[in-house]
């Protein structure tokens, strides 16, 4: 059944829970619907985060829920080829290939694969059903509701989404890739839901793509809570390549145990809206945590990241590198915080944001935030908001380079950095090539879909090298 | 070896506050409270003009619209506004020709905290204006300022004496609806200084102003306007000991600073008021509004500050870059011991041209307290190749202390350059260790690092400032640092 709003608040979101409570409960476990009610009960006491919230000075969610937004709540998840619709153009990757599909599981076989070595891959909603232990000794362990808006409505309207299982000593050889499309002809409102579990000394690499269809307005909000025990070794890797007319919001808590390691790397090429909250707790010793974030956008792109660190336990490292490029009206936020409680010792702690601005009409907000409460620690940030360093440019004009040609080379080499760090070399190359058409002007959006695509609004995002 | 380092580590920074004494001068007070009645009752007992007591009305009004602020990084019990004594001033008003006229007891007072108001003549060049629980009680050296036309005095001689300028300038950096504290000094505020440099005079004096916090239960609201006019240069100097009272204090100052087209304005601050005692009973809380404006062309504004007292400081000197290709300071030491806290930084508005900043900010932490930088950068869409380069580093004394660092970055053109960086860590073991492989004890060599780390601040202080600053570091972190 649908239901529509013409704007979105506190009220008329616990209003339609209520109306809906049989279809969104129905398949989850007591103990998730448990946790569901909690959440509810924070957003409905929080509501949807305002600009006088410190996260949220920036950014201003009040226009995007002003839109007749379609929920559904019927089970979509079905059989059905996805290869129609959608196709991965990062070619010579072979991955377990996973596809959401406006924020429902679709599967070629079955809706839950359990490989050979015991890992399972599978619909979120499926695995409730049938691995209702396993969901709830990790579901909403990670999330903080209490804390973050969005994750406490995300935690309250949980239906479906991917669910990964890595059992002990487990290491996967492909790269599981989930992709997330909306596909719908009306403003849809999503909300998917992951759990990745990686078991003791196993290793998992995960790319997470979004992606949209059509240019219709969306709002998804979705949340991946990560469960890294110990000694294993996680990769995870979020591509952003979304219409203008999307609000993407996507929650990731991740937890780690004793010796772990998280590689994260936030790639966003295009979108309307975006906010990526990351939530990292380190509460046992000897972790290794490396988050790294690009983000290239133009016109009246929006894109926020916010980033916390909990340093809880002595002796991890963690380090955080995000570079932005912004063009035209597009306005970026880096909200950056370190906690480096009492009993951290020797912790290490980098913090790192860097933007450069082509256009006087673009705007960089940065807060590189530490809080240290332990004295053994060395902790570092820096932040740099600027153009292209005119002496370097001069070393390049003077090898005989054009103007446009020695700036491109520069912008290239300043996103090199983060997309060096992804360790899928198919992959690496793929962002390398779209990072280079991006920022060459030849990237559009319509690269990426193959079909789908009836209006032919051209939504090809040209840097104007005449303004750099 | 780690044991020692702990050991001393809590000797340096064990030691008792030297300056806490109380002076026992007899007081003319206003009765506690805050009501209309009582900014009426400070205005008379001034003798003010009659647009100081609208401003104070409007002040005041505004005031009683606002919620305390409460987003630093800081704790304290909330204060009863209506519990303190907002007016109090020595009885006898001193009009001295002399400085041998003034007040024994007073002078006896300076004379503890190593201030030579007495020595004056013999120390080269520092005009004193003494002011003492908010009423200005000595004025030196005020014939070779007024030879060269620069007015330095207390703000409510001020009053009576240039009241057009005290109307032009007032308020007009720090509007009373700038926040909470801003609305609350601009209704209550008892006194303060006032200097203004005429059109291209090199002040040829420092100028410098002692305030102290002496009656129980009141609280300090000071005001300083500082108005350079074109050209004109001017260093001046503020410096604050606070005698030990078992109630917290309130201060809420003001300082506004204007400079006009190619004037430098270098504002130097000790502050050290009493930190309360090691549990954190007592102590001062220094809630203070602090704005540079450079409003002409090729300006400068400099804010060089030490800051070791204080049981609750929140405080953000922070500058307007309205002139185009002028240029703003920030040099600040913030050391905090035992329970105190502080959340301190800057603010630097970009909005001319080729504007540049810098923000050199060192803070110290030892005992259980937390040391909050807390700074903005702003370069709005006109500010034209606007320059910004900030270092915030911090020290860890102790594991029970808090360094926090929360900088935040406004860029709204592209060419602007914003760099930011911080680090924090506690004292290197390869210093140490080298100090004392060449000998040096443990007690010098945390000394050593420690001034080293600072110095880079210290060494932007006036002179004779220099000296009581590290003095002061010594007092905050030692037994023999220093």
């Amino acid at each position: 059944m649908n239901t529509t709003y013409s704007s979105l608040d506190k009220d008329r979101l616990t209003d339609l829970f209520q109306k809906e409570r049989k279809s969104i409960t129905g398949q989850a476990t007591p103990l998730v619907n448990q946790i569901r009610q909690h959440a509810l009960s924070r957003f409905k006491k929080n509501g949807f985060p305002t600009k006088q919230l410190e996260n949220w000075r920036f950014t201003d969610l009040t226009p995007l829920l002003n839109t007749e937004f379609v929920f559904d709540f019927s089970n979509q998840s079905r059989s059905m080829d996805v290869g129609k619709i959608f196709t991965c153009d990062v070619y010579d990757l072979d991955t377990f290939s996973i596809t959401l599909l406006n924020g429902w599981f679709v599967y070629q076989s079955a809706p839950l694969t359990k490989l050979g070595n015991g890992t399972i891959i599978g619909s979120l909603a499926k695995a409730m059903e049938v691995y209702p232990e396993l969901v709830d000794q990790y579901f909403g362990k990670a999330a903080k509701t209490d804390q973050y808006e969005f994750a406490a409505l995300n935690t309250a309207f949980v239906q479906d989404g991917l669910f990964i299982y890595v059992p002990d000593g487990v290491e996967l050889e492909k790269p599981i890739q989930l992709i997330n499309i909306v596909n719908a002809d009306h403003p849809v409102f999503l909300q998917p839901r992951h759990l990745i579990i990686a078991g003791k000394g196993s290793k998992v690499t995960l790319a997470h793509c979004d992606h949209s269809l059509t240019h219709n307005v969306s709002f998804t909000n979705t949340l991946a809570e990560i469960f890294v025990e110990e000694n294993a070794v996680v990769d995870h890797y979020k591509i952003q390549n979304k219409g203008k007319n999307s609000t993407l919001i996507t929650n990731t808590f991740i937890q780690q145990k004793k010796s772990s390691t998280v590689y994260s790397n936030m790639i966003t090429l295009n979108g309307g809206f975006t906010k990526n909250i990351l939530d990292v707790s380190l509460p046992e010793p000897n972790c290794r945590s490396e988050h790294f974030g690009l983000y290239l956008v133009d016109s009246n792109q929006h894109v926020d990241n916010q980033v916390y660190i909990d340093h809880i336990a002595p002796d991890n490292y963690s380090n955080q590198l995000f570079k932005g490029i912004l063009d035209d009206e597009a306005r970026a936020v880096f909200s950056g915080k370190v906690m480096v409680r009492r009993h951290a010792q020797h912790t290490v702690a980098h913090q790192n944001n860097k933007n450069i601005l082509l256009t006087d009409d673009a705007k960089a907000n940065t807060q590189p935030h530490l809080e240290i409460y332990a004295d053994d620690v060395k902790c570092s940030h820096g932040a740099t908001v600027g153009q292209l360093d005119p002496e370097a440019m001069f070393y390049l004009r003077s090898r005989g380079l054009c103007e446009r040609t020695a700036r491109q080379l520069m912008m290239i080499a300043f996103a090199g950095e983060v997309v060096q760090k992804i360790s899928i070399q198919a992959l690496q190359e793929r962002i390398q090539h779209l990072v280079e058409k991006r920022l060459k002007g030849e990237l559009s959006i319509c690269d990426q879909c193959m079909l789908h695509c009836n209006s032919k609004e051209p939504t090809a995002f040209n840097i104007d090298m005449s303004k750099i | 070896m780690k044991d020692d380092d702990n050991k001393i580590l809590q000797e340096v920074t064990g030691s008792d506050y030297k300056y806490g004494f109380y002076t026992d001068i007899e007081m003319d007070q206003a009765p506690p409270g805050l009501t209309e009645d009582t900014i009426r009752f400070i205005s008379a007992k001034k003798n003010e003009p009659e647009f100081m007591l609208e401003f104070r009305l409007k002040a005041f009004r505004h005031w009683q619209t606002l919620k305390e602020p409460e987003w630093a990084h800081v704790e304290y019990p909330s204060i009863n506004y209506q519990d303190l004594i907002y007016y109090s001033a020595p009885r006898k008003k001193p009009k001295y020709d002399n400085i041998d006229e003034v007040d024994p007891e007073l002078l006896e007072t300076f004379e503890k905290l190593g201030i030579p108001l007495d020595e004056q003549k013999s120390l080269a060049g520092v005009a004193v204006d003494a002011v003492m629980d908010s009423v200005s009680v000595g004025s030196t050296f005020k014939k070779t300022l007024e030879e060269q036309g620069v007015i330095f005095c207390s703000f409510s001689e001020a009053l009576q004496k240039h009241p057009e300028l005290i109307k032009k300038h007032m308020g007009t950096v720090v509007p009373y609806t700038d926040n909470f504290f801003a609305a609350l000094n601009s209704a209550v505020f008892s006194d303060g200084s006032f200097a203004y440099i005429p059109k291209g005079v090199k002040c040829p004096l420092e100028l410098s102003t002692y305030f102290r916090i002496n009656a129980a239960n009141t609280g300090q609201f000071e005001r300083t306007l500082i108005v350079a006019e074109e050209g004109s240069y001017v260093s001046y100097m503020e410096g604050c000991t606070a005698p030990i009272r078992d109630e917290n204090q309130l201060h809420a100052a003001i300082v506004e600073i204007i400079a006009h087209k190619d004037a430098e304005v270098k504002y130097s601050t000790v502050q050290n008021w009493w930190p309360g005692d090691k549990e954190g009973k007592g102590g001062v809380y220094n809630f203070v509004t602090k704005r540079g404006i450079c409003e002409g062309d090729n300006s400068k504004i400099s804010w060089t500050q030490v800051e070791t007292g204080s049981a609750v400081t929140w405080k953000y000197p922070s500058l307007i870059l309205k002139g185009d290709n002028s240029t703003g300071e920030f040099y600040s030491v913030a050391v905090t011991n035992n329970k105190q806290q502080a959340d301190t930084g800057t603010k630097m508005i970009h909005l001319g041209k080729n504007t540049r900043s810098t923000i050199i900010s060192k803070g110290i932490s030892a005992g259980q307290s937390n040391n909050s930088y807390r700074g903005l950068v702003k370069t709005s869409k006109k500010a034209e190749n606007a320059r910004n380069f900030s270092q915030c580093d911090s020290l860890l004394l102790g594991d029970q202390s808090g360094a926090h660092t929360f900088p935040y970055l406004d860029v709204g053109n592209r060419t602007s350059i914003v760099e930011h960086e911080a680090t924090t860590s506690k004292i290197s073991e390869d210093q140490l260790f080298y100090c004392l492989q060449r000998g040096i004890d443990m007690e010098g060599a945390i000394g050593l690092i420690v001034n080293g780390y600072a110095k880079e601040v210290l060494s932007k202080l006036p002179m004779e400032f220099a000296v009581e600053a590290q003095k002061l570091l010594s007092v905050s972190l030692e037994g023999s640092v220093g």
